[in-house]
């Protein structure tokens, strides 16, 4: 099925990329990530500037054959994502969208990033299940790349952050 | 694995004999990677305590990844595929130093590879966000960003290990002095380093190793380590290997040159 070509627009594609989520954080899109740098139309074709989180992730094959397909659903003919690293991702990138999604998944959204990233990045982190403050990072590495492992001296409960970027 | 392309209305072209100079480089680096990667990714299910094992899946993640990264823009100056370019080469092919083709050893040798290798890289990488070549200077910035949560976790470990215990030293100061002289190779010039010099490519190999050991010899000496006075093993810029690199490739490669097929 061909859609209707004058449903591909810039802002079509981006309305149709916020179905697109990251498959390891499957409440939140791309867009509300801030991957997405930019969507440039032009007759049906589609190129789509992709930045990736961490480089090694391995979810970045399943988000950009996502993107492509949604787009192709829009009647695209010739969709291109390309990989961008300038500026590089950072998590400031994220919305409040995201932000909220990522507690509600149990996993604490990162601070502002500050220019250079150290350990006091990972001081008093707010719990995303209490909310409090007495918390401690147990490893700055976790499941993902993008994720570290903490845990609350409060509710007694571990849980996950986004990497500071 | 898929390859980033380079961004609109920039030029990627270089050309000849820069071309083969800047790729010699980028394959220096690709290599170093993706076998240390696969080093790493060794301690999967073997580390001495659980987080260790998760730092080092994660670490070897990373790597690889890197080294997808450096594959992909030599793939853009006319190389094969980053998986042809992975998995079918023969050792002689392979331009990485000789210290990341070592058996992964004891915990130790592990730390202090990873840590001597994650500073390299550190000094590598900021004097190429500086790069005459865009498309290199951009990853390099990127990729340092991810390289914070390396150096801390590498330099955490040397610090707690050097002289925890009596045990923990004598280990530490036995893996230093087997690693040292091997991680001096990661500055063994790669082909064409004049012309890359030339061009902004890079700074020679020499300075980098300066701010190198400006790096990690104050870190060492707080570790209470002893820094061994070694001459550099070369070779590996220019394919020669240890024994090593043999039975890790023969491993590393077995399925994609198994016949099966190449997708999963």
């Amino acid at each position: 099925m061909v859609s209707d070509g004058a449903a591909l627009t810039r802002e079509a594609v981006l309305t149709a990329l916020e179905a697109v989520k990251d498959p390891e954080i499957p409440t939140v899109s791309v867009v509300d990530l801030g991957l997405i740098y930019e969507v440039r139309v032009k007759g049906d074709e589609v190129e789509v500037d992709f930045a990736p989180t961490f480089v090694g992730c391995p979810a970045l094959h399943v988000m950009e054959r996502e993107i492509v397909e949604r787009i192709q659903a829009l009647g695209a003919r010739r969709v291109q994502v390309r990989r961008v690293y300038r500026p590089p991702w950072t998590a400031d990138r994220m919305n409040e969208r995201a932000r909220q999604a990522l507690r509600e998944l149990g996993i604490a959204p990162p601070r502002p990033v500050p220019a250079e990233i150290t350990l006091a990045a990972f001081e008093k982190l707010p719990c995303p299940f209490c909310g409090s403050t007495d918390t401690r990072m147990e490893n700055l590495f976790g499941p993902t790349s993008c994720r570290a492992l903490f845990y609350c001296n409060t509710c007694q409960q571990p849980f996950e952050a986004f990497k500071p970027l | 694995m898929a390859s980033p392309s380079p961004k609109p209305n920039e030029t990627v072209a270089l050309p000849d004999p820069l071309r083969e100079a800047v790729g010699q480089l980028l394959l220096a680096m690709a290599d170093d990677e993706v076998l240390l990667g696969h080093r790493d990714s060794e301690w999967v299910g073997h580390a001495p305590i659980l987080e260790a094992d998760i730092a080092m899946a994660s670490i070897a993640q990373d790597e690889i990844g890197h080294a997808v990264l450096w594959y992909s823009l030599l793939q853009e100056l006319g190389w094969p595929d980053p998986d042809r370019m992975a998995y079918f080469r023969d050792p002689p092919e392979f331009r990485n130093a000789t210290l990341v083709e070592l058996p992964k050893g004891d915990w130790a040798f592990t730390i202090v590879r990873q840590f001597l290798f994650d500073f390299a890289e550190k000094v590598r990488l900021e004097a190429l966000m500086a790069s005459a070549w865009t498309p290199l200077a951009e990853a390099a910035a990127k990729v340092r960003r991810e390289e914070t949560y390396h150096l801390m976790h590498s330099r955490a470990w040397v610090l707690r290990l050097g002289d925890a215990t009596e045990e923990s030293h004598r280990r530490m100061q036995a893996a230093l002095e087997q690693a040292w002289p091997h991680a001096l190779g990661l500055f063994e010039p790669a082909p064409g380093e004049i012309l890359r010099v030339e061009a902004g490519i890079q700074p020679p190999e020499a300075e980098l190793r300066a701010r190198w050991e400006a790096e990690v010899r104050p870190i060492l000496e707080a570790a209470s380590l002893r820094i061994p006075e070694a001459e550099p093993v070369y070779g590996g810029r220019h394919g020669r290997h240890t024994e090593h690199l043999d039975a890790l490739l023969a491993d590393f490669q077995m399925v994609a040159r198994s016949g099966l097929g190449e997708t999963w």
